[in-house]
């Protein structure tokens, strides 16, 4: 495995995305978390240009950092809940075995896995892998039936979270 | 992109993976929990695109000899994507009502307090 510009890019790119990755679970407060969790959705974005794909990598800053964080935030803050020390001081055994058995976990995985891979490095599909063309005309023909189920999950969606909002039904 | 293994994509995806269920185990904050349920879903994402764009040769089974069309190979990872958020969307918004009403209700948040399924 050679050591190419193209890999010490996203070996940069990829361990802001590790370390803010680490940061949503190591810090106490929520809102330090969430906003670490901001930067590793808008870092893996820029991940997803780096695979040519255009379309998701703009869906996800609009539908994840955009949308979907932004509830979390509002929500954090209106709970307002207070000092997250109390949360944290019984828990000692409990985080170093998470540690631990996700350490496993992932020396496991990856030693199945990724030596696998490691001699694929050329990109296999077409140059407009992500135009929205391609992917418009691949939702509404060969996935026209998940996308009227998930344009219902939205309504349901939609419905639950107002009746899980009214104080009074 | 050329020259990058796809090895160091699922690297990546399952090191935010296996960080998410650290967190979902470790974090008693149910708000935190669900951000990391997100962060394993988004390493699924990103575990599906890098598949769908290095195209290596596909298994016997999903030839075109048996009727498979080559090119929802190529655009079903991003269809999968598409389809985990729209799902992840919904779910967030849903969830998050339930917390809301929860605390509403107990005035606190402890994941371990709340053993029973009722309010």
């Amino acid at each position: 495995m050679q050591i190419t510009p193209e890999l010490m890019l996203f070996g940069g790119i990829a361990s802001v995305a590790a370390a803010a990755a680490v940061g949503v679970v190591a810090f106490n407060n929520a809102v330090r978390s969430a906003l670490c969790l901001v930067l590793n959705f808008f870092i893996l974005a820029f991940i997803y240009f780096t695979l040519n794909a255009e379309m998701l990598g703009i869906m996800q800053i609009v539908v994840y950092t955009g949308a979907i964080m932004v509830l979390f935030l509002f929500v954090i803050m209106l709970l307002n809940l207070g000092a997250p020390q109390m949360l944290r001081d019984r828990d000692d055994p409990k985080t170093f075995a998470g540690i631990a058995l996700s350490v496993l976990l992932f020396a496991l995985l990856g030693s199945q896995l990724l030596p696998a891979f490691l001699t694929v490095t050329q990109p296999g599909a077409p140059k407009d892998f992500g135009a929205p063309q391609n992917l418009g005309r691949v939702l509404f023909t060969n996935y026209v039936i998940p996308f009227e189920a998930v344009s219902v999950l939205l309504l349901v969606g939609v419905v639950g979270s107002i009746l899980l909002a009214k104080r009074k039904i | 992109m050329n020259g990058v293994p796809l090895a160091a994509y699922l690297a990546l995806g399952l090191f935010m993976f296996t960080t998410g269920v650290v967190g979902v185990i470790i974090r008693r904050n149910p708000i935190v929990i669900f951000m990391c349920v997100e962060l394993m879903l988004n390493a699924v994402n990103l575990t599906f695109l890098s598949f769908a764009r290095y195209q290596f040769a596909a298994p016997v089974g999903l030839s075109e000899a048996n009727g498979n069309i080559n090119g929802q190979a190529v655009m079903g990872g991003q269809a999968m994507v598409v389809f985990v958020m729209a799902v992840a969307a919904a779910e967030v918004a849903v969830g998050l009502g339930i917390i809301m009403a929860i605390f509403r209700l107990r005035k606190e948040i402890d994941i371990d307090d709340m053993n029973l399924l009722r309010g």
